[in-house]
């Protein structure tokens, strides 16, 4: 299987811009591969550098030293977003256009022609079952309604690779089924999926391998049965186990 | 070419459904009319004080318009953490910032073309007249000026975070720049060095909007502007415009965005 998600010896360092100057490491020597049609999921407590690894993929953040690189094109240059959607762990849309307007911007920053853009729009809407609610301004949707936009706008290029930033945070317990099922299908249909996540069981059912992260560095990386088999134990204690939390007496 | 017409297009959207604009459209244009249907002491000569208070109020909210327009984008953007899905797709930097140019421009242009229109019906009115020539080449000029000024305030938004503070340095060195850009090499030959060196470079270095001002030869009927000093204050403009672009894109594609 060939690699879509690569990182190499990645590091990214933070000044702060206090009047003290120090530095924080985010990342340290990060090695990731993704393969196509995998259901990778990325895991870690807060503060881990989770969503600075998605920064770094999507060219929010440059790297300060290593690689990072989306079908084998560097992930500075924009067109290694091409084929991408991504899902942010907020939903950080247009609250002053509606949800049709917003997957029309999107469409046309793909280079979507009119046609295919209406046909695109319409199977998203009713996919994420926003259709009734297409010509609302986004700023009257709940939450919930919200992170389904987020969801059709991450799918407006028919990507090859989702990038998922704790995409069930904060949604009710359907709302999260509904996520499930959309990343089931997106594998089925030989779809790649990284997500970030700290729903354990969530993970263990859609992902067919892990990455845990701790303190910027990875700890451990392989397939839910293998480690679950290794450390003899459920993926939830092996993820305490790996970042080393040990319960406090009482 | 795409994507920036598209993110042309959001700024515009965004400024129609903001309420804030009408307000500052609607007491310009309530000004204007009101100010038109004056007649002090039945003087003949008024009109000139009606269309110069009309055309000065059109300069100060068309400049209000540019600016608070132009130094919220990219904090706004930032704010708001809309730049993130956005420079999650195939975007680069540089068309953020030429689509939010682009709907900057095109948003002031449509109000100054109301404006103006407000204002040679009002002033024809009076004078049995209709300016229509001399307000289009006040308003391309304006309107080319305020290219400069966009550019200008997108470049302060990345230097400084804050849309109030940008959006109030701005202004100031806008008028500072109307009301004394044309004066500071007369200033300075009566300077001792190295101040006299100092005002000079300014003066040289500045963007002259005042030399966009047309606003006495509509006032007073005093004949168009050449084609051709029309042509060059164009492409002065456009340099301008386009340096300033340069320093906010320099500025703006190294700059760590995180989530």
């Amino acid at each position: 299987m060939s690699v879509i998600l690569k990182t190499d010896q990645l590091r990214v360092e933070f000044t702060s811009r206090e009047f003290r100057r120090s530095t924080k490491v985010a990342l340290n020597r990060l090695d990731l591969e993704v393969k196509v049609g995998e259901v990778f999921g990325f895991l870690g407590p807060n503060g881990a550098g989770k969503t600075t690894t998605i920064n770094v993929l999507l060219g929010f953040v440059p790297p300060t030293s290593g690689s990072a690189s989306l079908f084998g094109i560097d992930v500075r240059q924009p067109i290694a977003r091409q084929r991408i959607g991504y899902l942010p762990e907020m939903t950080y849309y247009y609250k002053f256009l509606t949800a049709e307007e917003l997957l029309r911007l999107y469409a046309r920053i793909f280079g979507l022609n009119r046609a295919e853009a209406d046909r695109r729009i319409d199977q998203l809407l009713r996919l994420v079952e926003l259709e009734s609610a297409r010509k609302r301004l986004i700023k009257s949707y709940s939450k919930g309604m919200q992170q389904r936009v987020g969801l059709a706008q991450a799918l407006i290029n028919n990507p090859d690779l989702l990038i998922l930033d704790e995409p069930t945070s904060g949604l009710d317990p359907l709302g999260r089924m509904k996520v499930r099922e959309i990343i089931q299908r997106l594998k089925s249909e030989g779809k790649t999926v990284f997500f970030s996540s700290h729903e354990l069981g969530e993970v263990e059912t859609v992902c067919d391998r892990v990455a845990i992260i701790n303190q910027g560095e990875l700890k451990a990386e392989g397939r839910v049965g293998d480690l679950v088999a290794q450390h003899q134990a459920s993926l939830e204690q092996v993820f305490l186990n790996i970042i080393g939390y040990s319960p406090s007496p009482t | 070419m795409n994507t920036i017409w598209a993110l042309t297009g959001v700024v515009i959207k965004e400024l129609y459904r903001r309420k804030d604009f009408y307000v500052l459209f609607v007491l310009t244009a309530l000004i204007t009319v009101a100010t038109g249907m004056v007649n002090f002491f039945h003087d003949p000569k008024i009109v000139r004080y009606v269309k110069d208070v009309c055309l000065l109020l059109i300069w100060i909210s068309a400049l209000l318009i540019a600016i608070v327009t132009a130094a919220r984008q990219i904090p706004a953007e930032r704010e708001s953490r809309t730049i993130f899905p956005l420079l999650a797709k195939p975007v680069t930097r540089w068309q953020v910032i030429l689509g939010k140019f682009f709907g900057c421009w095109l948003a002031t242009g449509i109000a100054l073309i109301v404006f103006y229109l407000f204002f040679a019906v009002v002033s024809g009115s009076r004078e049995q007249h209709w300016p229509w020539l001399a307000c289009l080449q006040a308003l391309w000029l304006q309107w080319a000026m305020l290219a400069i000024v966009i550019a200008l305030s997108l470049l302060g938004s990345i230097v400084s975070a804050a849309p109030s503070s940008t959006t109030t340095i701005c202004f100031i060195v806008v008028a500072g720049i109307l009301m004394l850009g044309g004066h500071l090499n007369t200033v300075a030959i009566h300077e001792a060095q190295p101040l006299q060196t100092i005002l000079y470079t300014i003066y040289f270095l500045i963007p002259h909007l005042e030399w966009f001002d047309i606003r006495d030869r509509v006032i007073y009927d005093w004949g168009l502007v050449s084609g051709v000093d029309c042509v060059l204050a164009t492409l002065y403009a456009a340099a301008y415009t386009a340096l300033l672009l340069l320093l906010t894109w320099l500025g703006f594609r190294r700059q760590s965005l995180n989530t």
